[in-house]
């Protein structure tokens, strides 16, 4: 667990945002800060990160604070007026950013442009690309991994946030699993799963897909729990859109706290 | 003008910065392209907001890349994409539609583009380049290329420019001419019915032709404005519906301007009066755009008939 004391201190730098901000999002970017560490904690210069599902921008940004991509006092200005961070990462604001997301299915088609790009000079670097499941719903999921199966972007490394919620019920009851590993390595991606909270496991499995260049662009299922840290948020798809009440954030600081040794 | 674009493009090809995406368009086209462009030339299958997407990633990486398609396939099915991907990072992706405006004739109304300008001229960043003839393509090209920024680059029928008629253009004309009555202000090739509407026409000389060859219009020309002044009479003319176009940007130009103006007619794309279908020149003559309507319009204002 060499890495839970990180995950605490970024799960208290999240949940602060989002309560000085009365925003929402939260279980969005508890499901996936741990995915996160794993690849922007351990990132070479020449690797790119497109956070594709936007909507966690608070996970990104707490991230990017403890890497010094983004200083402190930019935090301070999160959802305010004139802030160079709302909701959503924005545009042309940070190095570290290098595509605004907010509408879902717009991080691959870029990622793997990245990746092309990198391919056809040839420069080092992998392009990372973080997705939700209820994303890979979107049409263009499937333009741009068929594009990189067929131009052999073993430079490319998906990782999808597998949590089983997305915006108004469970995957599951909507389109299905199309976060499906079948699926994915049928089409041509190499897929390993792994626990999304095990930094880890994670990393082990990221260095090992990105070792093999065989031509198969990557693919990293990361099983998670909506909320995950915050019993009151686990599992629950409304926490995709509630802020805290005063009690809840501070009941939810004292359990980070409590459970990750922070 | 495609075959006039493409020569432009295979004499840039081998600049290794260049990249060409084709919505799996090209046949009988681009075949010397791809030849001198080797792996730069890439066939993005039909997938047009993939297309733009790998686009932007690429540019993100200092490529400056082409987006070639059929103009509705290029602009509406990949709209959320040139904005977001695109447009908001200022990203050197050229869109180039082939068949703009009603371009595809019998082809029907899902392989035309009478919108694309009032979709595309407003996003951040944004160049939209509309050539009327042949000869102002290559400096719409060199713009286009040398501003490294969004750029939307429309197709159409390509014509040479009219010995016979005194385009002025684009900015200020070194020529006035005194005795005009009648502004006429056209963009697109449809530019080209105006031309032979105004051939042997005695009312040629009390015309004063512009053809504008970018948007969004910004400001008015300077030419243009002290046309409008001088005149007071004002024809636009334009292969594209009427809101967001030309005529609807000239109108609020001139209104800002409190420019005097006696007569304003905008002749543009009817859309689909009748719910018919044909060749350009067909769907052209039911909006009006056709050259027997044009020169009764032209006339009209010299109250000939």
């Amino acid at each position: 667990m060499e890495h839970l004391k990180l995950q605490g201190k970024l799960r208290s730098r999240i949940l602060g945002l989002h309560y000085k901000a009365n925003s929402g999002h939260i279980g969005c970017s508890l499901s996936c800060i741990d995915i996160m560490i794993s690849i922007l904690k351990f990132k070479e210069p020449s690797d790119t990160f497109i956070l594709s599902k936007g909507h966690a921008a608070t996970a990104l940004y707490a991230i990017l604070n403890e890497t010094g991509d983004i200083p402190g006092e930019a935090l301070e200005t999160f959802y305010k007026n004139a802030t160079t961070l709302p909701a959503h990462p924005a545009p042309l604001k940070y190095g570290a950013i290098p595509f605004a997301t907010g509408s879902l299915g717009h991080g691959l088609p870029l990622a793997a442009g990245i990746a092309k790009a990198k391919k056809l000079k040839p420069s080092q670097g992998i392009s990372y690309v973080l997705m939700s499941d209820g994303e890979t719903n979107e049409g263009t999921t499937w333009e741009a991994a068929h594009f990189a199966i067929a131009h052999k972007l073993d430079n490319l490394v998906v990782f999808i946030d597998k949590n089983g919620l997305q915006g108004y019920g469970n995957t599951a009851d909507i389109l299905g699993d199309t976060a499906s590993a079948k699926v994915w390595e049928a089409i041509g991606f190499d897929v390993a799963e792994a626990d999304g909270h095990d930094v880890s496991a994670m990393l082990a499995i990221k260095q090992k897909l990105t070792e093999n260049k065989n031509g198969r662009p990557k693919l990293i299922i990361a099983n998670t729990i909506k909320g995950k840290g915050i019993p009151y948020m686990e599992n629950k798809m409304e926490w995709h859109y509630l802020p805290m009440s005063e009690t809840q954030y501070h009941e939810a600081v004292k359990k980070i706290e409590a459970d990750y040794n922070c | 003008m495609r075959k006039h674009f493409s020569a432009y493009i295979e004499k840039i090809a081998e600049r290794d910065d260049i990249v060409f995406i084709t919505g799996d368009l090209g046949y009988n086209a681009l075949e010397n392209l791809a030849l001198k462009m080797g792996c730069r030339f890439i066939n993005a299958g039909v997938a047009e907001q993939n297309m733009i997407g790998i686009a932007a990633g690429m540019a993100s990486q200092g490529y400056q890349v082409i987006c070639y398609s059929i103009a509705p396939f290029v602009v509406y099915r990949c709209l959320e994409q040139v904005r977001n991907d695109v447009c908001f990072h200022n990203m050197p992706v050229y869109i180039v539609g082939n068949g703009g405006g009603y371009g595809y004739g019998i082809m029907g109304a899902s392989h035309h583009a009478i919108e694309d300008l009032a979709v595309l001229s407003g996003l951040p960043n944004m160049h939209c380049y509309v050539p009327a003839f042949i000869e102002d393509m290559n400096e719409c090209l060199d713009e286009m290329f040398s501003a490294r920024s969004p750029a939307y680059f429309r197709l159409g029928l390509g014509k040479n420019m009219p010995t016979y008629l005194s385009l002025k253009d684009y900015g200020a004309a070194s020529v006035v001419n005194i005795q005009a009555e009648l502004t006429i202000i056209a963009q697109s090739p449809v530019a080209n019915n105006l031309v032979s509407a105004l051939k042997d026409n005695p009312v040629m000389d009390k015309t004063e032709v512009f053809v504008l060859n970018k948007m969004p219009l910004q400001t008015l020309p300077a030419a243009v404005k002290a046309s409008i002044a001088r005149t007071k009479n004002v024809l636009t003319i334009e292969e594209h519906i009427a809101i967001g176009g030309l005529g609807s940007a000239v109108s609020l130009l001139a209104n800002e301007l409190s420019l005097p103006i006696n007569k304003f007619i905008s002749l543009h794309a009817e859309g689909y009066p009748g719910g018919l279908y044909g060749s350009q020149g067909y769907h052209q003559q039911l909006s009006g755009l056709d050259e027997g309507n044009i020169s009764r319009i032209i006339n009209s204002y010299f109250n000939l008939s």
